[in-house]
């Protein structure tokens, strides 16, 4: 039983990190890569009145920053259920 | 009604507010002192986070700091609100189950380490106080520049008001009044941002309207690029740093921000780990309606001023503004200080341009323009704004409280975090033990009061390298208290010794690196090295080194743990069980 309810925790525990993983992957790529470093060839595309890049660093950034805490939210929370750990 | 008796009407409303909160939230207990007793409505507490977060210098400064830096002010954007998505999926849900009071005792129990828990509420401290300073310095700019009243007695109202409703209620009136204050500050910064991107633009959304058009019909940003290259100075929209040093600077401030005590310990106030998950997407959701707000406040400002003092073509004779037809917000704004007139070239009109630009140099003297003639304070994109889009006094008043706000706020946060690390963590974790709930609370207060005191008195004798260490707060923030509590979470191999070399390098190496550009212990003239991109190491500046130091912090961590022991059986129980809501 013990040994039973460790490996639950465990496979809880990979399955959170995988997604940790991704989540923190499209941050990165988000901010640092679309924000920074490919800033200055993106900002040669204009998209409703912003260089593209630009959009990236002082808009968009942010608003995907918002919606990964929520994917994050939303999953762990099924996840927690998966696995019975869901509090009351 | 006159401007400064509707300004003294609408702070003392909030003023009022505040304290009649803080009587209604008493708190009776440590529980409710520390951690609001654990009661906090995700949505509530995402709110107070927010306030909590936004210090005076978001609120007043932010807009005005991406006005002149353009694009390169995005480090601050990102880094500020980045954050937060490593604090909600690295830190905040694990650090609640944990369930205890303060982020020294997480660090204290998982290593089995008072040395390691003193070590952490040094840095809690000193990142903490540096912090506190500015908030204190803005709550007495605010009064002095606003209501009339000396400097001193501003700073005297604010430390009153704070010191009622901390000491008295704990993290429980620091909650509520946080939420009162996120209002007042939200309405204040929305309001008049709506209306100069509806007179600019003509769309009401300032998030749109910064890609809006203006009166010609091209596109703002096109046009503010345009401006700025024809007057000398680089695009608003193209990269001024290097690619390298943004990178660092952003990632620097992502992980400090994620580190700072005062933002963690607010996770501690909400009743389940599921609840701190989500309160940390509704605390971006509030930061982000003033962070995405502030770009097109920066931008249309800006935009706004330049248009003001070259209303004509550049380089004509009448393309300037003569200064007999300023308008009046510019007149009253001369007083304060906070914009400046000399007129070099003694032709009574104002040329505005970047006169240390060599390459511009000729062209500005075919003008006849001799330098430079305006000087502009950062603060006034945000300060005077209501008047330039002619807003009634009512918003020109609300700004103010909503200064205030955001200085106070930010500043009881600080003081809650001190103070409890001070209670908490030194007199009960380390000093007195055997110290009862009564005591303990007593205890608190007491150093709740004190921190006040302090931070007043530090207020009213600011130390002269202030400025320079609040980009040291989060330096420090990042190089010691995130990896140790990221590590102590993810690896359960991490023991005290690990811990403890890992903070200590990591901190050691950030304020070595930061003291030999900025002087030992920011003592001016004992800098090693100028502080410039040229001496930095890979062009990578003090600012930005936090993140060096961090990485730093995890490498030596990581090897010091695999040579010695590991934790003992019970620790290792303890990673298991907070990194699971409920056990099964």
């Amino acid at each position: 039983m013990a040994s039973n309810q460790e490996q639950a925790a465990m496979a809880y525990w990979k399955e959170n990190v995988r997604l940790l993983i991704t989540l923190l992957i499209i941050w990165f790529v988000v901010s640092y890569g679309l924000g920074i470093i490919l800033a200055p060839l993106l900002n040669n595309i204009m998209i409703a009145g912003y260089p593209l890049g630009f959009w990236f660093a002082q808009q968009g950034a942010i608003y995907t920053f918002i919606v990964l805490i929520f994917v994050y939210v939303f999953r762990m929370n099924a996840l927690d259920r998966k696995y019975d750990v869901y509090e009351k | 009604m006159d401007l400064a008796l509707t300004t003294y009407l609408i702070v003392g409303a909030t003023f009022v507010l505040y304290i009649g909160i803080a009587i209604w939230a008493k708190a009776g207990s440590t529980g409710e002192f520390y951690v609001a007793g654990k009661g906090v409505h995700p949505i509530a507490n995402g709110m107070a986070t927010a306030a909590d977060w936004m210090s005076a210098a978001s609120f007043i400064s932010m807009a005005g700091l991406i006005a002149f830096l353009g694009y390169d002010a995005s480090v601050y954007l990102m880094g500020w609100t980045g954050g937060y998505v490593l604090l909600a999926l690295l830190l905040a849900p694990y650090l609640r189950k944990f369930g205890k009071f303060t982020v020294p005792e997480f660090i204290g129990d998982r290593f089995y380490s008072k040395t390691a828990r003193v070590i952490a509420v040094i840095a809690l401290i000193v990142a903490s106080i540096t912090y506190v300073i500015g908030q204190m310095k803005g709550i007495g700019v605010a009064f002095s520049r606003f209501l009339e009243t000396s400097y001193e007695v501003g700073l005297f109202i604010g430390m009153a008001i704070v010191f009622f409703y901390a000491v008295i209620g704990g993290m429980k009136g620091i909650t509520y009044t946080q939420i009162a204050q996120y209002c007042v500050m939200i309405f204040a910064y929305t309001i008049p941002a709506i209306f100069i991107s509806l007179a600019i633009t003509g769309n009401p959304a300032p998030q749109l309207g910064l890609g809006g058009t203006v009166a010609d019909g091209q596109y703002l940003l096109n046009t503010l690029d345009n401006i700025l290259v024809d007057l000398g100075f680089s695009q608003y929209t193209a990269m001024k740093g290097t690619t390298l040093n943004m990178f660092f600077l952003t990632m620097s401030l992502m992980i400090g921000t994620a580190g700072l005590p005062h933002v963690i310990v607010r996770f501690f106030t909400v009743p389940r780990v599921r609840d701190a998950r989500l309160s940390a997407g509704w605390t971006l959701i509030f930061i982000a309606i003033l962070y995405t707000t502030a770009p097109a406040v920066g931008a249309m400002s800006f935009y706004n001023l330049i248009n003001t003092v070259q209303p004509g073509e550049i380089g004509a004779e009448d393309g300037n503004l003569a200064y007999e037809n300023v308008p009046g917000w510019f007149s009253r704004w001369e007083e304060t200080g906070l914009l400046a007139w000399d007129d070099k070239n003694d032709d009574g009109r104002i040329q505005y341009y970047n006169a240390d630009n060599p390459a511009f140099e000729s062209t500005a003297e075919s003008y006849g323009w001799q330098g430079n003639e305006l000087t502009v304070d950062r603060d006034i994109m945000v300060m005077a704004n209501p008047e330039i889009a002619q807003l009634p006094n009512w918003v020109i008043a609300l700004t103010v409280a909503g200064g205030l706000a955001a200085a106070l706020s930010t500043a009881a946060g600080l003081l809650m975090a001190i103070s409890s690390s001070i209670s908490h963590d030194l007199i009960k974790g380390v000093i007195n033990p055997k110290i009862g709930e009564k005591s303990e609370l007593l205890a608190a207060r007491i150093a709740m009061g004190v921190a006040v005191l302090v931070a007043g008195y530090l207020g009213l004798n600011p130390p002269g390298f202030a400025a320079q260490v609040v980009a040291l707060a989060f330096g420090l923030a990042a190089s010691s208290l995130f990896p140790v509590l990221m590590l102590g979470i993810f690896n359960r191999r991490m023991n005290s010794s690990g811990a403890i070399a890992g903070m200590l390098s990591g901190l050691t190496f950030t304020l070595i690196y930061v003291f030999i550009f900025k002087g030992w212990f920011f003592i001016p003239g004992t800098n090693m090295l100028p502080d410039t991109p040229e001496n930095w190491l890979f062009g990578i500046g003090p600012q930005s080194i936090g993140a060096i130091g961090a990485l730093i912090n995890v490498i030596v961590a990581a090897l010091v743990s695999r040579a010695t022991a590991p934790p003992p059986k019970e620790i290792q129980e303890l990673v298991e069980s907070i990194r699971v809501p409920r056990s099964a």
